[in-house]
């Protein structure tokens, strides 16, 4: 099958369709905003959202960007994306104009751009490490594309017009209410003659006087008549731009607009990578995807969004590590207010979605699965009318997520029923609960109750962990327990390093 | 060409990074005295001053540079001060007549050379001073001074110059050469030099009027025509007007740097008439090199207090040769600190190439000078000020180099004599073994003992005669256990406490 995308093994392009219902209970909605500000030209979140329906599609992906992640294809593609930029912004410009020497012109150079783009593109990917079947088959593409006649006639003639006119030069002669253009005749320079002048008084880092003219593409009517009387000096250079111009509309590849658009996802999610690994010393792995096997871990992972957010602050990210193994299928996260709870059960769910879209995920190795819906409920802020409505509300919602879900579902819980009793949410808690173990679905719910997690196998309590000595003090971790509850002249010498000990250390430099 | 009469070789620079710590020095050693003496009336060279004295030379053939200078200037003062008053004068026109409000290149241009023709008016005076002074002068700085100028600024060269300044008028039009750049857009604009004089072959080759082939005129009412000619004007002349612009800066900044450097004399030379009028010894010091230990002097006098009490105070010798510290004791109000001070500021106009207040003096340069004064102000708490005290010793450890001379002056006596002692003790030491050059005015018996009978202390002691009074001589003499407070006590009270009158006699009546 010939290459059509870099971001899809069988070319095809899903439809577009709505944020799933998860994303913004577990912050994915600010991630995939972060990351589509790093994409300044493309709306990168249409691939963020979208998850890939089988394992395969997520391995074309992963082995794209092992690739990507590869100096020199990273450094090829990059490149390529920003002269791409480049030519797009040439073909806008001339949109706007409306003078047809400098419309042809301004398409010149978006010809020039996109020939000598690909052009190196190609020769920097035939040097590259590749070996994915991604870019493995866009290489192809390219080698079959730029050898073309089409193209290689496209170039010639794009380059031949570009050297004939810059080698026009014309002089002007300006009077008092008219201008002239005139041959050039190797005048000399007079500023040169007077620089040389004043030249002995002379002093480093002069300021400089000279001003900014406005250097935007359009042209008044006495430049348009000075082009004009130019190009009746050169007709042949402007013929042939003429020509040229009219039978070069629409000269990019398809295929070629489409790698460009795609792969920026790619490079904005990598940017955003890297900014974690460099800012923060964090850590992504290509997780192991399954599509029967629960038995997920990860280790040293973290919550994305808020991995951003610290680094933004410097303040350190802790990383926690989870598994379940044999038949354990729940987490029930239980401990501290402000303990890392809420984050544990993001965590968990940004994962498994990362992981569907064929992204690196957070941690230094994961096993994930390969799920058919994920649903969440976190508490709302939305005010509710009464106490007895919100209770009810919760209840609806997860009647309805236990109506929808399957064995192979996602779920996860956050903080409810905590607006009722602690014997009704014991109580209920415990109801679902055994629904959850029935239906043999992953699931982490988040509960301030103790007592639940007693029920039965398949069970796992995690506690967000508090120091022994200093119970106030938080540590962010996540873990498997059981759920609990001198002379004063010299002292004052030593704080200005003024002692004679001190003061030897210092004056020794 | 270069005024380099502060250096050899190279520009003073007002801006230059100033020693640290010197606002301190200058406080404690009251040089706003000598400052204001420098300056007279004239706020310029108040600001000035106390730029150029808080630059320690640590060169002795960069002294010696300025030395020589300043004893021309005290032979021929008429012609340094008409050389001052003419940079000032240029100066001064030069900021009345223009208005340097707008940046185009033509408005650039044009005031630039209304400027130009002041200066160049400032040269041609230049000229003639230099022609009728060179001769006159010994020192290195004025001969090569008055060389250069006659020089450089011949009568071709101030020929050359008036007649860019005719040309740069562009009466028979402009002529550009020009290139297409991006979108055919004109650029690289360059001037063209055009004879000016020769005005039928300008016509022939260029100027065929406003009805030539390639040629568009402005219509009487098209402003936007108007306004673009205009502008293409401007591009042409941008880069002239720079480099014109730039000259009159270069210019400006030869007169600048003129009137700062001889500011430097013309103070001394206003300092050095107030000296003289209030008969205090005033002699040029032999600088020695930097890490050699001399310090020997005779009648040392404090300028500054000189200045502020009109008057010649009482002068003292010192023989510090070979000494690393001095210790100043005795009565209080005995002239310890006073001549603590006579000492730092001759140092001081030592190291600036001045003269000193001073019958003869020889002394090894510092690195740099400091001060480390016990402050009367802002007594808070006890333990504040010894905290604000350690603090500033902090700063100035910080900023020590080696053979830096370091003035104290009962310093860390904010608290107990035995506390104090310590402190002062421990840091002296440290400060002697890095090879600090010390000077300390103490009441702090134990502290001055610790250094007793070490070859390199040297020990003074403010005289008191047998009746009480004061000389303010200081004397070579090892510290007495006993202050003067009695003393002083009894003149402000004009009674004997009892107990305390055990070091003096009472005087009759």
């Amino acid at each position: 099958m010939p290459f059509r995308s870099i971001l899809f093994r069988d070319g095809s392009r899903p439809e577009d369709g709505p944020e799933p219902a998860y994303f913004r209970d577990l912050n994915l909605d600010r991630i995939a905003d972060s990351i589509a500000a790093r994409e300044g030209e493309f709306d990168v979140k249409p691939f963020f959202r979208t998850v890939l329906p089988a394992k395969e599609d997520v391995l074309y992906r992963q082995e794209a960007i092992q690739d990507l992640e590869r100096e020199r294809t990273m450094r090829a593609v990059r490149d390529f994306c920003g002269r791409m930029s480049a030519m797009r912004a040439q073909l806008g410009q001339r949109e706007k104009l409306h003078f047809d020497l400098q419309r042809s012109r301004w398409l010149l150079h978006a010809v020039e751009t996109y020939c000598s783009a690909l052009r190196d593109f190609r020769a920097a990917l035939v040097a590259a490490p590749v070996e994915s079947r991604a870019f493995g088959g866009l290489r192809e593409f390219l080698d079959g594309y730029v050898e073309s006649a089409g193209f290689g006639r496209l170039r010639a003639q794009s380059e031949q017009l570009a050297s004939d006119l810059a080698s026009i030069r014309y002089c002007l002669f300006i009077g008092g209410d008219y201008v002239s253009v005139r041959p050039y005749g190797q005048q000399p320079d007079y500023s040169l003659q007077l620089a040389a002048t004043f030249e002995r008084f002379r002093r480093d880092s002069p300021r400089d006087y000279r001003s900014r003219f406005d250097d935007r593409p359009y042209m008044n009517h006495v430049e348009e008549h000075i082009l004009g009387f130019v190009a009746d000096v050169n007709p042949e250079v402007f013929e042939a731009l003429r020509t040229f111009s009219a039978g070069n509309e629409g000269f990019p590849d398809e295929v070629i607009l489409r790698f460009d658009e795609e792969v920026r996802f790619y490079l904005a999610y990598l940017d955003h990578v890297a900014s974690l690994k460099q800012g923060a010393g964090l850590t992504f792995c290509y997780p192991e995807l399954s599509e029967t096997d629960k038995r997920v871990e990860a280790r040293e992972t973290f919550d994305l969004a808020l991995a951003r957010e610290l680094a933004v602050q410097e303040l350190p990210v802790v990383c926690n590590s989870f598994a379940l193994v044999g038949s354990e299928r729940i987490f029930v996260v239980s401990g501290p207010n402000q303990g890392g709870k809420t984050t544990f059960a993001r965590t968990f769910g940004q994962l498994h979605h990362l992981a569907r879209i064929g992204v690196p995920v957070p941690g230094t190795s994961a096993r994930l699965f390969l799920f058919d819906e994920m649903f969440t409920h976190f508490e709302r802020e939305e005010s509710i009318a009464t106490l007895r409505g919100k209770l009810q509300d919760d209840l609806v919602r997860i009647h309805d997520i236990l109506g929808r879900a399957t064995g192979r579902s996602i779920i996860i819980i956050n903080e409810i029923f905590s607006s009722t009793t602690l014997e009704d949410a014991t109580f209920l808690a415990s109801k679902i609960l055994d629904r959850l173990i029935r239906l043999d679905a992953l699931c982490v719910c988040v509960t301030f109750l103790v007592g639940i997690t007693r029920l039965g196998d398949g069970i796992v309590s995690l506690v967000s962990e508090v120091l022994a000595e200093s119970p106030d003090v938080r540590t962010f971790k996540v873990i498997r327990a059981t759920a609990r509850g001198q002379s004063y002249a010299r002292s004052i010498a030593e704080k200005y390093r003024l002692t004679y000990e001190q003061l030897r250390s210092r004056l020794r430099r | 060409m270069k005024v380099h009469l502060m250096f050899a070789g190279r520009d003073f620079d007002p801006s230059a990074p100033r020693q640290p710590c010197i606002d301190a020095v200058a406080a404690d050693l009251e040089l706003e005295h000598l400052f204001s003496a420098m300056a007279g009336d004239d706020q310029w060279l108040l600001r000035n001053a106390s730029k150029t004295v808080t630059q320690l030379l640590v060169d002795v053939g960069e002294i010696r540079y300025r030395q020589d200078a300043l004893k021309d200037c005290i032979e021929r003062e008429g012609v340094v001060r008409r050389l001052y008053d003419l940079a000032t004068g240029v100066l001064e026109a030069e900021r009345r007549r223009v208005f340097r409000s707008s940046r185009s290149p033509s408005a650039v241009m044009y005031w630039s050379v209304e400027v130009l023709k002041i200066l160049v008016e400032g040269l041609r005076d230049l000229r003639r001073i230099a022609d009728a002074a060179a001769g006159s002068f010994a020192s290195d700085a004025f001969q090569r001074f008055f060389t250069t100028v006659r020089l450089e600024l011949s009568d071709e060269y101030l020929a050359e110059v008036e007649q860019q300044l005719r040309k740069l008028k562009f009466r028979d039009g402009m002529l550009l050469s020009a290139r297409l750049g991006e979108g055919n857009k004109g650029t690289d604009y360059v001037l063209c030099d055009l004879p000016s004089d020769d005005r039928g072959w300008l016509a022939r080759l260029f100027d065929f009027g406003s009805s030539g082939p390639h040629t568009f005129r402005i219509a009487d009412r098209d402003d936007a025509g108007a306004r673009a000619l205009s502008s293409l004007r401007d591009r042409g002349l941008n880069v002239v007007a720079n480099a014109v612009a730039q000259s009159c800066d270069h210019l400006v900044s030869f007169f600048e740097m003129l009137r700062t450097e001889l500011a430097f004399y013309v103070g001394c030379l206003n300092l050095h008439a107030r000296l003289t009028y209030l008969g205090v010894p005033i002699s040029f010091p032999e600088p020695l090199e930097l890490g050699t230990r001399f310090l020997e002097g005779r009648d040392i006098v404090d300028p500054c207090l000189a200045l502020r009490m009109s008057g010649a105070p009482v002068a003292n010798d010192l023989d510090g040769d070979g000494a690393n510290l001095l210790i100043f004791t005795g009565a209080n109000q005995g002239g310890k600190s006073t001549f603590l001070r006579a000492l730092g500021v001759a140092c001081v106009m030592m190291q600036c190439g001045m003269f000193v207040a001073v019958r003869s003096f020889r002394a090894s340069v510092s690195a740099n000078v400091f001060t480390h004064f016990r402050r009367e102000e802002d007594a808070t708490m006890k333990s504040g000020k010894l905290d604000e005290e350690l603090h500033r010793m902090s700063d100035l450890v910080d900023a020590l180099r080696p053979d830096s001379m370091v003035l104290f002056n009962e310093s860390f006596s904010s608290t107990n004599e035995q506390e104090g002692s310590e402190i002062a003790r421990q840091i002296v030491a440290a400060l002697l073994e890095a090879r600090q050059r010390l000077a300390f005015v103490t009441h702090q018996h134990e502290f001055a003992r610790t250094f007793l009978g070490r070859s390199d202390v040297v020990f003074m002691r403010a005289q008191r005669l047998d009746d009480g009074t004061r000389t303010f001589k200081l004397l070579k003499a090892e510290p007495l256990r006993t202050s003067f407070g009695p003393d002083l006590f009894r003149t402000v009270f004009g009674e004997t406490p009892t107990g305390l009158a055990r070091g003096a006699p009472l005087k009759e009546g």
